[in-house]
């Protein structure tokens, strides 16, 4: 990756968890979730997949779909940055008068497929990579899975499937930032030894730090789809990673904030000085 | 042609057509050999069927999914409603051994809230014909359209010639009687045409309504009924709540219209799991047990009237 590339990739995700920070307020957003999968997000829309303004109807184009849905606020951002929504729109959040919400819809240009409830978007891309493997089109499709979101039975179900169609033009990044909700995915139901259960499935698994656009990079940019087997990619991320007053922090998943928070988390995001928060976490789950 | 004849026919015209399954090929056995890729088993996996459905409508094709009515309608529920019914895709969910169809599957079987849930879904239309030939008459335009449609497959042979002309939201009317009403769809439609012959041979002004579509439904036969007719029957292979009773109930208070309603249906209660024959007689939905409860019932009538 040149340095012009990585220099670009690093001031993008600065602006979007930027664009997220400001999401946090009036109503607030799924923050910590949003933050762990910026890097990945972004890096995907800038140096992997072939979307753009003008292929968004056409069936050439790679598809992302953000299966654990509440982290959209990171999707709003990118979106915005790189042009496909209109920036001034993400001030709408929670508006009545757009549609930029908790959860993806297809208002947004650049989002192919609504989601919210767990488990339902890797089949959803399923049918897609399917279809464009049948007419022999050299899409990629690429799925965002939570690692909360591996407890649903219908995303074990689809590993199955998926593998046995030998969806191998089928991408599945998981934002493994270890939190589910309320907890930590471990405590809760164990998914480790993850990449032994994938490989066990059929699929072929690859893990990376999720942060270090070096890294993602050195994956993507060798990345051998079409070998026969899906792909599983496991992303090493940390929940509200950038602001260290939320990283790790099992009570900072969905934060509605005051405006001198946000001006304060703000200046966190900066120079990293810890804000002091009083807001407390919303159980909305 | 038969059932999947049809879809055959229209896989080869018309390049939207895919044909999935979730293990359940009763209904199109020969198919696999005959599409290539165009047909997928997905495996005994409903919820994952569903996805990759409307994942496949999303590059605009027209999947005709099949899986045991009580699974795809109801393990699977969320994804029909989720991704199938918001998206508004043209996904067809063909629910196979519904109703009195499970014959002796058991209660785990019985589809007997299908056209309830399904017809609660916004977009989700819900075809339910009376037998194979009223199904394969239907079928193509059915398939063909641009909504989701949950279909109950319906494969009991024919006692009666059904009209070709089938458009959505209009009944098949076989007779429109002044005495008696039969209003009915599905599986017990032969029990039902069978207690409207019985009860024309003993000299009432009986008729007999094929729904054929419950969503959208016809008002205007409902109306007629409860307006024109002494007695409106529903026969349905469902639970009382929710399906076509129900819609009877709603269509009259929409309409401000009232009639006396006498329905056939499972009131909080499973049928008997048994061979089918031996259902409908344990259940008391024989053509003859029909005609005898509804004259009984039009007996009550007549005489409140005359008080």
């Amino acid at each position: 990756m040149t340095k012009e590339k990585h220099n670009e990739l690093k001031k993008v995700a600065y602006k979007v968890r930027q664009h997220i920070i400001h999401m946090s307020t009036d109503g607030g957003c799924f923050i910590g979730a949003s933050l762990s999968c910026v890097d990945i997000i972004v890096y995907l829309y800038l140096s992997f997949l072939n979307i753009n303004k003008n292929n968004l109807k056409s069936p050439d184009r790679d598809y992302l779909f953000l299966s654990k849905g509440h982290d959209v606020p990171a999707l709003y951002g990118t979106l915005a940055e790189i042009g496909l929504l209109q920036k001034s729109r993400l001030k709408n959040h929670l508006k009545t008068n757009d549609f930029i919400y908790w959860h993806p819809n297809t208002n947004i240009p650049g989002i192919e497929f609504h989601s919210g409830s767990l488990g339902h978007l890797l089949s959803v891309a399923m049918g897609v990579a399917y279809d464009c493997k049948l007419k022999k089109q050299k899409n990629k499709i690429v799925v965002i899975l939570g690692d909360g979101e591996l407890n649903e039975g219908s995303v074990w179900e689809a590993f199955l499937v998926a593998a046995s169609l030998k969806l191998d033009n089928l991408i599945v990044i998981v934002d493994r930032n270890k939190f589910q909700a309320n907890i930590e995915t471990e405590k809760l139901n164990k998914l480790e030894p993850l990449s032994d259960k994938l490989k066990s499935f059929g699929w072929s698994v690859r893990k990376i730090n999720g942060h270090i656009f070096t890294e993602i990079d050195g994956l993507f940019s060798q990345l051998s789809v079409h070998s026969g087997k899906p792909m599983f990619i496991i992303a090493d991320t940390i929940r509200g990673k950038g602001l260290p007053s939320i990283e790790e922090r099992a009570d900072r998943w969905f934060v509605n904030f005051t405006k001198e928070e946000v001006e304060s988390l703000l200046h966190e995001l900066k120079t990293r000085e810890m804000s002091k928060l009083t807001s407390e976490t919303l159980m909305v789950r | 042609m038969n059932y999947e004849e049809i879809l055959e026919k229209l896989v080869k015209n018309n390049e939207r057509i895919m044909v999935m399954t979730a293990e359940n090929r009763a209904a199109i056995r020969n198919l696999p050999g005959k599409i290539g890729g165009r047909f997928i088993d997905t495996g005994i996996t409903e919820m994952t069927l569903i996805g990759m459905a409307s994942g496949l409508a999303l590059r605009g094709r027209i999947p005709v999914a099949h899986a045991l009515a009580s699974f795809l309608t109801m393990r699977a529920f969320e994804f029909a409603r989720t991704d199938v019914g918001i998206a508004n895709l043209p996904v067809k969910l063909v629910g196979g051994f519904s109703g009195i169809l499970s014959d002796g599957n058991g209660p785990t079987h019985q589809a007997i809230e299908d056209v309830s849930i399904m017809r609660g879904i916004p977009n989700m239309k819900v075809f339910c014909p009376a037998d194979e030939d009223d199904m394969l008459i239907c079928l193509e335009k059915v398939l063909l359209s641009e909504s989701p449609y949950y279909i109950r497959y319906n494969n009991r042979k024919p006692e009666y010639k059904h009209s070709e002309d089938f458009e959505e939201g209009k009944a098949e009317i076989i007779e429109i009687g002044k005495d008696i009403n039969i209003l009915t769809y599905g599986a017990l439609f032969n029990e039902a045409y069978n207690a409207y012959k019985r009860l024309k041979e003993s000299g009432y002004n009986a008729g007999l309504i094929n729904m054929r579509t419950l969503k959208p439904i016809d008002e205007n036969i409902i109306v007629d009924s409860l307006t024109n007719c002494r007695l409106t029957v529903s026969i349905e292979d469902h639970f009382l709540k929710g399906g076509l009773y129900s819609i009877i109930a709603e269509t009259a208070l929409k309409h401000n219209v009232m009639g006396k309603v006498i329905p056939f249906a499972f009131d909080e209660k499973w049928f008997k799991p048994a061979l089918l024959n031996d259902v409908l007689v344990h259940e008391k939905l024989t053509p003859e047990a029909i005609s005898e409860r509804i004259i009984n019932e039009y007996f009550k009538i007549k005489k409140n009237n005359g008080k």
